[in-house]
């Protein structure tokens, strides 16, 4: 096995004293698509906040390996910069900063030196079309008046345009109508590759009729309690978290 | 002349000064009067400018009232202001601003390498106007134009020669001498500024610059502008200079009188970037008539203290007018700043819109007023002003006074006061950008309201110059 894109060591994360998560493991490596699901509260926002270096989220111990490298001292832009994404369940707007002034500085980050116009513009044309967006949509200002599933399709656009090799998706599916969903989908889904990987994290499994996970976890008060492949996440649409919660629980040591 | 006041050279001849020798005229006699205020010093002012009668007596009735009124005890911290340190007539040459080149402080020599600015060009910034020495040709062919038009674009002293019935008639009509202490001031003092007139139905389709109104005159620490548009003339008066001024003196006090005739549309933009040592007390008033529409974009950055209020008196009806201002607060600084819309005849209207940045300790205020007096019905007001902070150490405050003496009126306000948030910040260096890059992204696109009605080159300049001036306070 080769070395894991991201390795999670019995993390713990407090949120201003009050601890979250509580020794959660995981390994993920190139190519695959995990998928974290829990009930509200589980932690699972916690997480992939903390995993971006938000400074609200305070690891309290254990480690974050990415590429081998520890990064749980990293300024967020620099995990950015070494390729770690984290699509926003609630993205914040910036009034007055246009969408393409934004994603070129963001690309010119990523790539490690200024972009020059007419490449960016190649990009982001193609990534524009995939995901049927019009270009008027990158005049505006960044998530400035954007209704919830243009949020949803503006993270999907950094996604493409960045092309992380870890992306972490924070709810993506929340608040979206079935054809936004199948939009952003397809946008995950254009963007995998064996180099790459994505960690959906989702209440719902419904985002997982149209990406399909190599592993699904279920994440319960700060821990993953059970972990399976992508037909733990049908049970769960068919018999909710409770059974199974409960199953991993009687299972564990008191 | 008076005995007790003696300039150091004899009296220059206003009409000698040919474009002969441009900028670089080192003939041009320099004259520095002694420090202090006093009736002789306003003579001898008047003396020089070879200014008729009423001038002179206006000046003198002006200063009487200077010396009445008490210091203002509202606003900015204004007690330091020593009057009998202050130069009130200085005439430079360019030998003056070569001796001065030495005394400039680092800071903002610094500053105008960044900005690129050629040395020939830093050391004209040092007379207060924006040098553009090669801006002569355009300048002649922007004249012919609007001379073919009738219209007049001079320095208010020219204008006092050549147009004397025409500044008579207007000139202190909209800021009267006894307004307030430092319009008296000005009016005893003043120096420089512009004068415009653009006849009826002329409209005026390039912004005039101040630095194309080329002479010899400093634009000084008194100036005087009055802009008259007369019915349905359209113009845009662009002044002043993004990089910093520097000043020795350490009191500007201008005053700008505007009248918008029916269906006339002025617009006013300036953009004044103090040294740290001035104190700039300005007073800005317009009269916008029938249907005239009259706007201020305002930008402040540098100086120790702006106290500024730029205001629309809407006298008729269907008067519109407008207020864009946006201020820059950083160490050492207070900008306290706003608008005031006087609504005196029904079915008026008027919108501010003010941003205000304070960083590295500085303090920002939002000072103004929306009167609407009774009998003026069916008035709408709007007024927004934003505050960001960008660190604790920093002040902001909002004064908003609303005096509304007419019901049936349409008034509505909305202030916000924030710092730059740990989630936008987040959210950009999510994606790569450096702490440092995410805030000033955030603040260019908080003053992106205002910068997006500059003139490109201005807009261009304010952005790079803000960050300029964030670089200095994060690093």
């Amino acid at each position: 096995m080769p070395e894991p894109l991201l390795a999670i060591e019995d993390l713990h994360i407090a949120v201003e004293d009050k601890p979250i998560v509580r020794g959660l493991s995981l390994l993920i490596h190139a190519g695959e698509v995990h998928a974290i699901m829990g009930p509200n509260g589980s932690g699972k926002s916690t997480l992939a906040n903390a995993l971006m270096g938000h400074p609200r989220y305070t690891i309290t111990s254990g480690s974050v390996r990415y590429k081998g490298e520890e990064v749980i001292h990293w300024p967020p832009d620099e995990r950015a910069r070494a390729g770690m994404f984290l699509a926003f369940q609630y993205p914040t707007d910036v009034p007055g900063v246009s969408m393409i002034n934004f994603l070129r500085r963001a690309a010119s980050a990523r790539r490690g030196s200024e972009i020059p116009v007419r490449e960016f513009r190649q990009q982001l044309g193609a990534v524009l079309e995939q995901l049927h967006i019009d270009e008027q949509f990158v005049r505006r200002y960044v998530n400035d008046g954007f209704s919830g599933g243009e949020k949803k399709r503006a993270e999907i656009l950094q996604l493409g345009l960045l092309q992380p090799e870890l992306a972490i998706m924070d709810e993506t599916d929340s608040g979206l109508d079935i054809d936004a969903l199948r939009i952003v989908a397809q946008g995950i889904n254009a963007t995998r590759r064996d180099s790459n990987a994505t960690l959906l994290i989702t209440h719902y499994q419904r985002m997982l009729n149209y990406v399909t996970p190599d592993f699904v976890h279920v994440l319960a008060a700060g821990r993953i309690v059970v972990s399976g492949d992508a037909t733990l996440a049908h049970r769960l649409e068919a018999e909710g978290y409770d059974p199974i919660l409960s199953e991993a629980t009687e299972g564990a040591p008191a | 002349m008076p005995a007790a006041i003696k300039p150091d050279v004899q009296k220059p001849d206003i009409k000698k000064e040919a474009y002969e020798y441009g900028f670089h005229d080192k003939a041009a006699a320099a004259v520095k009067l002694p420090k202090g205020l006093n009736p002789d010093v306003v003579n001898t002012i008047s003396d020089l400018k070879s200014e008729p009668a009423w001038m002179r007596e206006l000046r003198l009735r002006a200063l009487q009232y200077f010396e009445q009124r008490p210091m203002p005890e509202w606003g900015g911290d204004v007690g330091a202001i020593d009057f009998n340190d202050i130069h009130y007539f200085v005439r430079a040459s360019d030998e003056r601003d070569e001796e001065n080149w030495d005394d400039v402080p680092e800071y903002i020599k610094n500053t105008y390498d960044k900005l690129g600015i050629p040395e020939a060009e830093k050391k004209g910034l040092l007379a207060g106007v924006g040098a553009q020495y090669d801006s002569e040709v355009v300048y002649h062919n922007i004249r012919k134009d609007l001379e073919a038009k009738g219209v007049v674009f001079l320095s208010t002293d020219q204008a006092l020669q050549d147009h004397e019935d025409l500044v008579r008639e207007h000139f202190s009509t909209i800021i009267p001498p006894n307004d307030n202490k430092f319009a008296a001031l000005n009016t005893a003092v003043w120096s420089g500024g512009s004068f415009i007139w653009v006849p009826e139905g002329v409209k005026v389709d390039i912004p005039l610059q101040a630095y194309f109104r080329i002479n010899s005159e400093d634009m000084g620490q008194f100036e005087r502008t009055l802009i008259i548009a007369e019915p349905g003339a359209e113009v845009h008066y662009v002044e002043g200079c993004t990089a910093p001024i520097y000043s020795s003196d350490s009191l500007h006090s201008a005053v700008v009188e505007i009248i918008a005739k029916k269906g006339a549309n002025v617009r006013y933009t300036t953009i004044q970037n103090w040294s740290n040592n001035v104190y700039n007390l300005v007073t800005k008033r317009a009269a916008a008539y029938e249907g005239a529409v009259m706007t201020w974009i305002d930008g402040n950055l540098g100086s120790k203290l702006t106290m500024k209020y730029p205001a629309v008196y809407l006298m008729e009806p269907g008067a519109h007018g407008e207020v864009l201002s946006v201020a820059f607060a950083g160490q050492g600084q207070h900008q306290d700043a706003g608008a005031k819309m006087v609504h005196g005849a029904p079915h008026t209207s008027s919108i501010i819109t003010s941003k205000s940045l304070a960083i590295d300790g500085g303090r920002t205020s939002y000072r103004g007023l929306v009167k609407v007096y009774e009998g003026a019905a069916g008035c709408r007001s709007n007024v927004r002003c934003d505050a960001l902070m960008l660190d604790d150490q920093s002040r902001s405050d909002t004064y908003p006074y609303m005096e509304i003496d007419e019901n049936r009126v349409d008034i509505g306000h909305e202030a916000t006061v924030s710092k730059v948030g740990e989630e936008k910040l987040f959210y950009l260096m999510s994606r790569g950008l450096t702490e440092s890059e995410a805030t000033k992204m955030i603040v260019n696109g908080f003053v992106e309201p205002i910068i997006k009605e500059l003139p490109m080159e201005y807009a261009v300049e304010l952005n790079r110059l803000v960050e300029l001036q964030m670089d200095g306070a994060i690093g």
